[in-house]
């Protein structure tokens, strides 16, 4: 009898982990088949009709959240699917933060963007991993891009094809306050212009109480922020140094002295000087902002946050203070085309493309996002150039200098590391200097032995 | 077996399910019901914990780029790597920092506030409400106030330089960075740890106070001699806990505390589980952080293990 009940437990039990898998099963392929219907009605009208009338092609466009790049895109794709009424884009935008994780986690699932708008330093990785594919180049000549794009662009370019194409760029430039210049004696409308001037401005406009704490810093310093790329795309240059090999598989910082002198520079700031300290009012941005530190070096974005949030005192900006040659850093997101995308989703995405690097968007990017123009005749108009905000960025456009990352986050954790063996384990800026080169080669050798 | 199955399979089938049905008593069927309904989150646990679990170890094996279609299988190079990597080797030892001080501090002053507050009758509410307050607050805005609180100039700079203390560098050193951060922590845990020891205070027969005072006891002898073992279970269980959220919760309080948001300075509140966040999601080597994975899998496995068998002593009175 209990033998019997049993039995009858386990079979119940069989059965219904039976019925429960079926009922996932089936699950699973509805949702599969969900999903499936999404994207196949999706492929299927656009492949049915690319067949049959070559009607409606549906393409999707992935790029990270910034509220005012997606309401201009959005706008945009409205203009574009107007002039262009066979072809459909459907705009996705993940946090920053879980951008690349988001990509990565629809590639084992087989989804995801046609067109997708990427940091220029992953490119790399992500053209290694076979996730992109090149430029067409009836479309995008690449004598038309060098003649017609600022030259940083070449970072995108690999293996003697560009990647990826953007639509506006970054600088650096220095972001100073008028009325704190002016308490320190300091003309408000003529910024420090080389590196010495930098040092003494910062110098008379540092405070500091009765127990020699900084009150005031003269300079934000942060080199978690843009401070390693203003060290590395910009101060190294001023002096005279090098970046990169021309087969970008040697790191030259160490080739002349100018390597070492830029980096002593920068971290006299915090240390000979005294008018900077990390983390002062938690880090550059709101120190700035909050009026605790006088100068910035912050990049063209930041712009609109200032504006924004409209601090109550006078700022402006100046291109970066120079030393023996004028230099500065710029990175820039551009859109590539993912691999798997040919015939007519191809088409119209090239089309699309084709859109986003009009000289009329360009313009339009600059007016609502503040992103700079990524071709030179765009950028280069009077109208900008004497803008009082974004002049300084646009003339420094011609000599900017965009590092090619082979890993963009470990690169910034070594400078960031070099810095702190200085200030908190005292080692000499010499030694940190040379570990920080021999660091860095070691990814860059990583990554060409990987390839 | 078969033939049984059969048989029994037949049995909803078959034209008279009177008889049959007279078979599954009452209670038979609630525990046919009670079992069904255990099978659902046991299926729900395989398929979304258990299988990739096992694909972790499956990866640990293998070198895969995340954006990569490609997995090439590697043998034991990721966990060689990883021996051979000094961020990792640091995160394992910060990670034990963080359970030794962190566990045994958090136990240590939950236990003290618990007998404290035991020894009250007035405002006993008020009190406990005060001190688990912190545990409901979220993680990431007790680690801003935190860090503010810690700020080069911030208010205990600002005091330490009144009664003329040097100003500290706090969470800006890599030599104080990961204590604080372990204070915070134990500061915010305090409030769960209360309301296990005041339960496991309660379950204490009066008498053998009572008893112990008879023969002449002081108070600390009652505490070593009767509170502490009698306490044994509810303080293994507590450390247990207390270690594997040392392990797991950290990660919250490093990245928002942290100078960098990754561990800095210089790695040194670097734990596993940051580290293992950084190689997957930063670097995307996902070979290299299952690696890292399941070596934190074997390590909580053998802490739990250890205290279970050496902690977890019977006393019997």
């Amino acid at each position: 009898m209990k033998k019997r009940f049993l039995h009858v437990l386990v079979l119940a039990l069989i059965l219904l982990l039976a019925a429960c898998g079926g009922d996932s099963d089936t699950g699973g392929d509805s949702g599969t088949s969900d999903n499936g219907g999404d994207s196949s009605s999706g492929e299927g009208t656009s492949d049915g009709e690319s067949a049959g009338e070559g009607e409606i092609v549906e393409i999707e466009y992935w790029q990270y959240h910034f509220d005012s790049k997606v309401k201009l895109i959005d706008e945009l794709i409205e203009e574009f699917e107007e002039a262009n009424p066979g072809i459909k884009v459907k705009h996705t935008t993940f946090p920053y933060d879980q951008y690349n994780e988001r990509v990565a986690a629809q590639v084992p699932a087989g989804r995801g963007p046609d067109v997708i708008n990427l940091f220029y330093g992953w490119v790399p990785r992500y053209v290694d991993s076979g996730y992109l594919q090149p430029l067409p180049q009836d479309a995008f000549p690449h004598d038309e891009i060098e003649s017609e794009f600022f030259p940083m662009v070449e970072a995108v370019k690999l293996d003697g094809e560009y990647w990826t194409i953007p639509t506006a760029v970054r600088t650096l430039a220095l972001f100073y306050n008028k009325d704190l210049f002016a308490e320190a004696g300091l003309d408000p409308d003529s910024p420090p212009t080389t590196w010495d001037e930098l040092v003494e401005y910062s110098i008379a406009l540092t405070k500091r109480d009765n127990n020699n704490r900084l009150q005031q810093a003269g300079m934000a310093w942060e080199p978690s922020q843009q401070g390693h790329h203003w060290f590395r795309d910009a101060l190294l240059y001023q002096a005279g140094g090098q970046g990169l090999s021309d087969d970008r598989k040697t790191i030259l910082w160490d080739s002349t002295p100018a390597g070492l002198e830029a980096f002593k520079y920068w971290l006299d700031f915090p240390t000979t000087h005294g008018v900077a300290e990390r983390d002062f009012y938690t880090d550059d941005v709101t120190a700035f902002r909050t009026g605790h530190a006088a100068m910035n070096v912050d990049g063209s974005f930041r712009i609109g946050t200032l504006q924004n949030d409209a601090p109550n005192f006078e700022w402006a900006t100046a291109p970066l203070p120079m030393k023996d040659h004028r230099s500065t850093q710029s990175s820039f997101w551009s859109n590539g085309i993912t691999s798997g995308v040919e015939g007519a989703k191809l088409d119209a995405a090239v089309k699309f493309l084709q859109f986003l690097t009009t000289d009329e968007v360009m313009e339009r990017w600059l007016d609502e996002i503040g992103e700079l123009p990524a071709k030179e005749s765009v950028a280069l108009q009077d109208k900008y150039l004497n803008h009082e905000i974004y002049g300084a960025f646009m003339e420094q456009l011609p000599y900017a200098n965009a590092h090619f990352f082979v890993d963009e986050s470990q690169e910034r954790d070594l400078v960031i590391q070099a810095v702190d063996r200085v200030l908190l384990q005292n080692v000499s800026p010499e030694e940190a200097f040379e570990e920080l080169v021999e660091e860095t080669q070691k990814l860059f050798d990583n990554y060409w032995a990987n390839r | 077996m078969a033939e049984t199955t059969t048989t029994t399979t037949s049995q909803p089938l078959k034209p008279k399910p009177k008889k049959r049905k007279s078979r599954l008593t009452l209670k038979q069927s609630k525990y046919l019901f009670v079992y069904s309904c255990l099978l659902l989150p046991l299926i729900f646990y395989i398929t979304i914990r258990f299988y990739p679990t096992l694909y972790t170890f499956n990866i640990g094996f293998r070198e895969w780029n995340i954006l990569s279609p490609e997995k090439p299988f590697v043998g034991m190079e990721n966990y060689v790597a990883l021996a051979q990597d000094p961020v990792f080797r640091k995160s394992l030892w910060n990670t034990l920092i963080f359970i030794v001080f962190g566990v045994s501090g958090q136990v240590v002053i939950g236990l003290a506030i618990a007998l404290l507050l035991q020894r009250i009758n007035k405002f006993v509410g008020v009190f406990r409400v005060i001190y688990f307050i912190p545990y409901v607050t979220s993680i990431v805005a007790v680690s801003w106030v935190f860090r503010w609180l810690f700020m080069n100039n911030g208010i205990i700079n600002e005091f330490l330089v009144n009664i003329g203390i040097p100003p500290q560098l706090f969470l800006n050193s890599p030599d104080q960075a990961i204590y604080i951060i372990i204070g915070t922590m134990v500061w915010q845990a305090l409030g769960f740890q209360m309301v296990i020891f005041l339960a496991g205070l309660e379950n204490i027969p009066k008498m053998f106070y009572e008893a112990a005072e008879v023969d002449g006891a002081n108070s600390w002898h009652k505490f070593k001699s009767v509170t502490l073992p009698l306490l044994n279970p509810t303080i293994v269980f507590s450390v247990v806990i207390g270690s594997i959220n040392f392990i797991q919760v950290s990660f919250t309080q490093v990245v928002n505390m942290s100078v960098n948001a990754a561990g800095g300075p210089l790695h040194s509140t670097i734990t596993i589980v940051v580290y293992i966040y950084q190689l997957a999601f930063r670097q995307y080597s996902m070979g290299l952080a299952s690696a890292a994975t399941v070596i934190l899998f074997l390590i909580v496995l053998a802490i739990t293990i250890f205290q279970m068998k050496v902690l977890s002593r019977k006393f019997d009175y």
